[in-house]
């Protein structure tokens, strides 16, 4: 096996926790719900799907309970924001801030200890396959989910009724009313399966990629987390993009540490951070009512290829996001 | 579908929108619903769409009793309602909107989906294609995306809410075909509107409402323009109360003084001014306004009053033509400028752009000193003189939204700096019980005789009637030409606002 062929394999790998995280997010903000309790949420699950495994040696058990950690988060921040209208943003935020503290506190019986793990599972036959082989088929099963979750995710909001309804929910709310869909249940439901999935990537870490529980486990990763999916324009095959764009940085930051001993390795940290502040802009720029206007001053022949670029690259957030729903 | 309520009420607050209704709406037919600008067309319509829910009495359809709890259960009964502005999810493909959140039922699949739109499509007459964007789509293609939509879910009762603002006259035309031949089919079509000409070309029944009530029993159209002017505006009532008292009579003491002081200088002259806001546009329009004269502007609301009132105190630009004020050309120029030239606009929802709620009057007079730091003393001086000048209730450090909305409006007055040489009032008594709105009109009169240009849109024809020296009347964004005093009656007013005598096809 060649260094490029690891790299990718690692990449493919260290990203699987993002792409569980940033795939969660994608729906509930589709549907209009800020979940600000990613990096909260991401430890919690973490360290119960940690105790959970080590007490019962079932790492299913262990996901299932992160799972449901997650859930029972974005349950209640459904109730403060949805039920009882508060904003999303400041019971989001607090959530994090409170189950990071939570996590670090119910969870200092299980510092550093050794516990169970995800078994390594090669795909009989595929993984002998050349190149393709150790990239896509040597890791395991949390890992080959994390590949299925994209198109799953991608194919549900925009081939499916169900996933018109649900981007329906956070485009404009009203509309999904006026053709008598339940808005406040559905945005519920959504946000609570899309707080499963974030509860799972604390799985990932704890039971897979960083095995066992400390304290912070897995600190910032549900704050870049946010952040991809924004960058990805609520795209789910652009948020993944930005998971492994970002698990490629991180990774090359590790190595370039020894070979550019001469840099700080704070810049290798701050890289993705950087790029993905740069990229926003352009994603921003390029859907502007500017760009509309300096588009209509080109000439005809290059308008419509300008357009259409534009189009592609342009990714506007679900209009009615984080807005809360009054019934007329 | 037969579609009828039974003494249907509905408050808003202390406001009853809709007082004890009784209407049926026969299946196969197009029923005009009449009424000006608030008199509970659209909370009507919302309640029997299921938007609202009635405070008492009841809705059938087909005799049934229906118990709506939302739009869903009014959807699935085969009632559908189009909004004025289509409550439609401008992200989305034309198809995806006609397929969002549709039962299985109705569209089976996103082929058959396809194959409906542009089967409807072509039946209706219509212009939309299933893989157009909404945002791209003109006010009209929404509308029809929208009746489509309600027909492929099964809708048998159409509910259509001022259709007409906003479209071509094209577009006009192929939704009136389109609405015959769907009552032609059975269908019942609800199609309220204030505007008669249009009733009095599409609808079969007419009933009219008035300040939440029924004033006009459904009646088989054609019905006399006169009667359903009658109606809407409450003419006769007025035509009686004027044979009673003299006009001048319960004026009282604050009757506008007849005499207009010297007239010399002009203080706005507009010179072939075209300007576009939203829906309306307004087009070579020449305009002179001369020291100490009120200039009423009537019409329904968004016929291009606010825009003409924007245009003069700087907060719109015209797209070609210029605007002086006195001599000075301030085409193009900001409202600073147009304050620096002693412009004063007087907006109509007072809290969102007159005045700043969370603070005082003394802050605002602060606000409008020119010195690095506040005075506070000389601002609470000025404060207890606008308090006394104008009778406000209030104290100089009340906050604004504590006050009553007449005394709001009083404030905003106060703030006018007296040299101001023009007024541009929206609504100035909007929302006012009668003495606050004598009050204000005996400040902007005072105003008046000192030299200052009053221009000021309102609703009320009485108003504009009692205190203009001239009134302009906007349909669609055309505008009459100046009707003085003399040659006003509620009746021509009300005319003139549903569009009587104004050329067709200017209603783009």
């Amino acid at each position: 096996m060649d260094q490029t062929t690891i790299f990718v394999a690692a990449v493919l790998a260290a990203a699987a926790p993002l792409i569980f995280a940033t795939m969660g997010e994608t729906l509930t903000e589709r549907a209009g719900v800020v979940n600000l309790s990613l990096d909260g949420t991401i430890l919690m699950g973490a360290m119960i799907a940690f105790a959970v495994a080590l007490n019962t040696q079932s790492v299913l058990l262990g996901f299932g309970a992160a799972a449901l950690t997650g859930a029972l988060i974005a349950l209640v921040l459904c109730f403060l924001s949805l039920s009882l209208r508060q904003s999303q943003t400041a019971v989001g935020f607090v959530l994090a801030l409170l189950c990071t503290e939570l996590s670090s506190f119910l969870g200092a019986p299980f510092v550093r200890v050794p516990g169970p793990a995800v078994p390594f599972l090669p795909v009989p036959g595929l993984a002998n396959l050349p190149v393709i082989g150790p990239i896509l088929f040597r890791h395991d099963l949390a890992i080959y989910t994390s590949f299925l979750l994209v198109p799953l995710v991608g194919w549900l909001l925009f081939q499916t009724r169900a996933g018109l309804t649900l981007r329906a929910l956070g485009e404009r709310p009203q509309a999904a009313y006026a053709r008598g869909v339940p808005v406040v249940p559905m945005r519920y439901l959504v946000t609570v399966a899309g707080g499963a999935l974030v509860g799972m990537a604390g799985a990932v870490y704890s039971l897979d990629l960083k095995q066992g529980w400390s304290y912070r486990h897995t600190f910032g990763a549900g704050w870049i987390a946010l952040a991809i999916v924004i960058f990805g324009g609520w795209r789910p095959w652009r948020v993944a993009l930005g998971c492994y764009l970002f698990a490629a940085l991180e990774i090359m930051a590790l190595r370039m540490q020894s070979v550019l001993s001469g840099l700080p390795t704070q810049v290798f940290q701050v890289a993705p951070f950087a790029l993905m502040i740069a990229v926003l802009v352009l994603v921003n720029l390029a859907g502007s009512t500017h760009m509309s206007r300096r588009i209509g001053d080109l000439p005809p022949s290059l308008r419509r290829p300008a357009q259409a670029l534009v189009d592609r690259l342009a990714a506007p957030a679900p209009a009615a996001l984080g807005q809360p729903f009054e019934r007329p | 579908m037969q579609v009828s309520v039974h003494n249907l009420s509905k408050s808003f607050g202390s406001v009853r929108a809709n007082d004890r209704l009784t209407l049926r709406f026969e299946a196969g037919k197009i029923h005009g619903v009449l009424g000006e600008n608030g008199a509970g067309k659209s909370t009507l319509m919302k309640l029997v769409a299921g938007f609202l829910r009635p405070d008492e009495g009841v809705i059938r359809f087909d005799g049934r009793d229906a118990a709506l709890r939302g739009p869903g259960d009014a959807l699935r009964a085969g009632v559908g309602m189009i909004h004025q502005d289509p409550l439609d999810l401008p992200a989305f493909t034309a198809l995806e909107n006609l397929l969002c959140a549709t039962p299985r039922s109705a569209i089976a699949s996103w082929a058959e989906g396809r194959r409906l739109l542009v089967e409807l499509a072509g039946r209706l007459g219509f212009t939309v294609e299933p893989e157009m964007p909404v945002a791209r789509l003109s006010i009209g293609q929404r509308q029809q995306l929208e009746i489509i939509r309600l027909l492929a879910r099964g809708a048998r009762v159409l509910i259509l809410d001022e259709p007409t603002t906003g479209i071509t006259a094209e577009q006009t035309r192929a939704l009136f075909a389109a609405l015959r031949q769907l009552a032609a089919a059975g269908n019942t079509v609800l199609f309220v509107s204030h505007k008669l000409e249009e009733v009095a070309a599409l609808c079969d029944t007419v009933c009219v409402l008035r300040a939440g009530r029924l004033v006009g029993e459904q009646m088989g159209m054609p019905v006399p323009q006169a009667v359903l002017l009658g109606l809407m505006f409450d003419t006769a009532v007025a035509a009686v109360r004027g044979a009673e008292a003299p006009p001048a009579g319960d004026g009282g003491t604050l009757e506008p003084p007849v005499t207009r002081p010297v007239a010399g200088e002009v203080v706005w002259r507009l010179e072939g001014v075209t300007a576009r806001e939203g829906a309306v546009t307004l087009r070579n329009l020449n305009l002179e306004v001369p020291a100490g004269r009120v200039l009423g502007l009537a019409g329904l609301d968004g016929s291009g009053q606010q825009l003409l009132l924007r245009l003069l105190a700087g907060h719109a630009r015209p797209d070609t033509g210029r605007v002086l004020v006195g001599s000075t050309d301030l085409t193009g120029a900001g409202s600073r400028a147009y304050r620096a030239a002693g412009i004063e606009y007087l907006p109509a929802d007072r809290l969102a752009e007159g005045v700043i709620g969370a603070l005082s009057l003394s802050d605002h007079f602060a606000l409008q000193q020119t010195g690095r730091l506040v005075d506070r003393r000389q601002a609470e001086r000025a404060a207890r003189e606008a308090i006394a000048a104008y009778g406000i209730k209030a104290t100089p450090v009340t906050p604004i939204n504590a006050l009553s909305g007449g005394n709001q409006q009083r404030a905003m007055l106060a703030l006018v700096p007296p040299r101001c040489r023009g007024l541009a009032c929206e609504q100035p008594t909007r929302g006012l019980d009668v003495a606050s709105a004598r009050t204000i009109w005996h400040s902007l009169l005072a105003r008046r005789a000192d030299g200052c240009a009053i221009v000021f849109a309102s609703a009320d024809l009485d108003e504009l009637i009692e205190y203009s020296d001239e009134v302009l009347v906007f349909f669609a964004g055309q505008i009459s030409p100046p009707l003085p005093r003399a040659q006003l009656s509620v009746a021509r007013l009300g005319e003139l606002i549903g569009g009587v005598g104004f050329a067709e096809g200017g209603t783009t």
